[in-house]
């Protein structure tokens, strides 16, 4: 009797619980469905849902007009290049405030955070003069740069909560064993802390890859990531329902598998190790 | 414990990033404030001199500012509400046993890793768009007339987008806290007779109340700092330009750079009040 009841609760849950996550999930699915569609269906009415002819066109008529590989490539060289570099900066420090920490530790931890406060618009003609000044404007390495320093707190942060977690013991053993300074970082920690550089990394790469400010301000043609080249179907003639599908699903699509493997670590990445 | 060595060794380690951080923070702020108090016109006499406060106090009198600050505020309280009581009954609903939790879950977190620019354009063009978008079908179906939402209910729609942006971030948060809930405590609860919703109020919704306090810090942070949202769909017309959005079109659209920088000012320590009340949250977690 009582398991009777619990398979029905269970049933009702598991329905309430897909209808709602499909809703939710729906503009995309539309987004995806609408790529595989020609112009003339994309707008159809009433809307095809499954039964249309499936067509791939729209993707390689994307990726011929404009030029889609160099906006590609520069989403992946700016949100790669800001992310590895800002940990290659972080883990130090990371290090530095998980395993001697002083009394300014917190402090400073705290105040990094609260550079990620800053309201970009507040500092947007100063960057903008800066860029201008050192001929860094629609550039990507400018930009690799601006990312970079937005997102190392919580590089840093992400990693300090990680490292945290590693037992201080280890490290005092290996430094019984004559281990210097340098082989603890190299042999000892770096291996344990794989997994959550990986994470920190994953998370990262997300979140520079979506950065949807600074990459539409401070880049034109040259260096303008994928961010901006769909911003740029929002003007007339570039509107095309399927078009503008094909494009936002090449551009969504790998963030979304990696965001799926990512989905434990972004609690504690975006909270600060606040909720667990 | 620490050795001398090894604290000047940290210290050493430290500095790269402490630099960087320091310098993005003195470097840019710095000339924000130099630039608000001088009269400042790029395409218009370049550098002027000094002002004083006048900037700061034009930028308050000017007839956009306070509709600005309402469109902030009923943006942010709008989002705000919807994604965390939302939030709350997906995170509880997600709790519960079911088939195919874990694809559940990546179906509702799915919208977080969407670009702003594309969901701004698949909302404003797909579903919005008043006579091709798939809610003028939807209306017309009905027999109604198709409605203009990005300028007849601006607001609802931006809204109704930021909302579904910030929706798993909110709910994702939620679950981890349910999950950490003392499941004995509720089953006890349970027994004694208290009812579904009493034993929501009294012991659900206080044990979430740090989750919520901190979902609520961290996206009022982000959305007060919208800028895509808007920028692609309506471009700060029919009542959506909100603080930042006033800021950004003073400093780049009018080249207006003193009076956009003491709007900065503004906005900047608009955010450090938000962001004392998170520091000392994520500072308690620390000790």
């Amino acid at each position: 009797m009582a398991r009777s009841v619990t398979n029905q609760r269970k049933a009702i849950n598991t329905a309430a619980a897909w209808i709602i996550g499909l809703l939710i999930f729906f503009p995309i699915l539309w987004t995806i469905l609408t790529s595989f569609k020609t112009e003339a269906q994309a707008i159809a009415d009433p809307p095809l849902f499954l039964f249309f002819d499936w067509t791939t066109e729209n993707y390689s008529t994307v990726m011929e007009r404009s030029n889609y590989g160099r906006f590609l490539w520069n989403s992946i060289f700016i949100a790669g290049g800001s992310t590895i570099l800002g940990i290659i900066i972080a883990i130090p420090a990371a290090w530095s405030m998980a395993f001697v920490p002083s009394r300014r530790t917190k402090d400073i931890l705290l105040w990094m955070l609260s550079t990620k406060m800053l309201p970009a618009v507040g500092v947007l003609y100063p960057i903008y003069l800066l860029f201008i000044q050192f001929g860094l404007l629609d550039n990507v390495y400018g930009l690799t740069f601006i990312l970079m320093l937005i997102n190392l707190p919580i590089i840093v942060w992400m990693l300090y909560t990680y490292f945290r977690e590693i037992p201080g013991e280890i490290l005092e053993a290996a430094r019984m064993d004559g281990a210097g300074l340098k082989s603890e970082i190299l042999y000892v920690l770096t291996p344990m802390a794989i997994p959550g550089i990986a994470s920190t990394l994953l998370l990262n790469f997300i979140l520079a890859w979506n950065e949807a400010f600074w990459t539409l301000n401070l880049t034109a043609a040259k260096a303008a990531p994928l961010t901006a080249f769909i911003a740029s179907y929002s003007s007339p003639e570039g509107l095309f329902y399927a078009k503008l599908s094909a494009a936002s699903t090449m551009a969504i699509a790998p963030i979304l598998i990696m965001g799926w493997f990512s989905q434990k670590q972004l609690v504690r990445g975006l909270t600060f190790g606040a909720v667990k | 414990m620490a050795t001398k060595a090894s604290r000047s060794a940290a210290r050493v380690m430290m500095a790269p990033a402490v630099i960087l951080l320091l310098g993005w923070m003195l470097v840019p702020l710095t000339m924000t404030l130099w630039f608000s108090f001088r009269t400042y016109l790029p395409l218009r006499g370049g550098d002027q001199g000094w002002t004083g406060f006048d900037n700061y106090v034009r930028f308050v009198t000017s007839s956009s500012f306070w509709p600005a600050i309402w469109t902030t505020l009923i943006l942010l309280v709008g989002v705000l509400v919807i994604t965390i009581v939302l939030g709350i009954l997906l995170a509880i609903l997600l709790d519960q046993p079911m088939w195919g939790q874990g694809v559940v879950r990546i179906l509702v977190i799915a919208p977080f890793f969407v670009m702003p620019t594309v969901s701004a354009l698949v909302w404003k063009n797909i579903f919005m768009d008043p006579t091709n978008g798939l809610f003028a079908h939807l209306w017309r179906f009905f027999g109604a007339d198709p409605v203009s939402w990005l300028s007849d209910a601006a607001m609802p729609s931006l809204i109704l987008i930021v909302s579904w942006q910030w929706l798993p971030f909110a709910t994702l948060i939620l679950l981890t806290a349910i999950q950490s809930l003392d499941g004995e405590q509720l089953e006890a609860a349970e027994m004694d007779g208290a009812s579904v919703l009493s034993r929501f109020f009294y012991i659900a919704l206080p044990h979430l109340s740090r989750a919520i306090t901190i979902v609520i810090l961290i996206q009022t942070i982000f959305l007060l700092a919208i800028f895509a949202e808007i920028f692609v769909t309506t471009g700060g017309a029919f009542g959506t330009r909100t603080l930042s959005y006033l800021i950004f079109q003073r400093v780049l659209e009018s080249q207006n750079i003193g009076l956009g920088s003491a709007g900065g000012v503004y906005a900047i320590i608009l955010a450090n009040i938000v962001a004392i009340f998170l520091m000392r949250i994520v500072g308690k977690n620390l000790d």
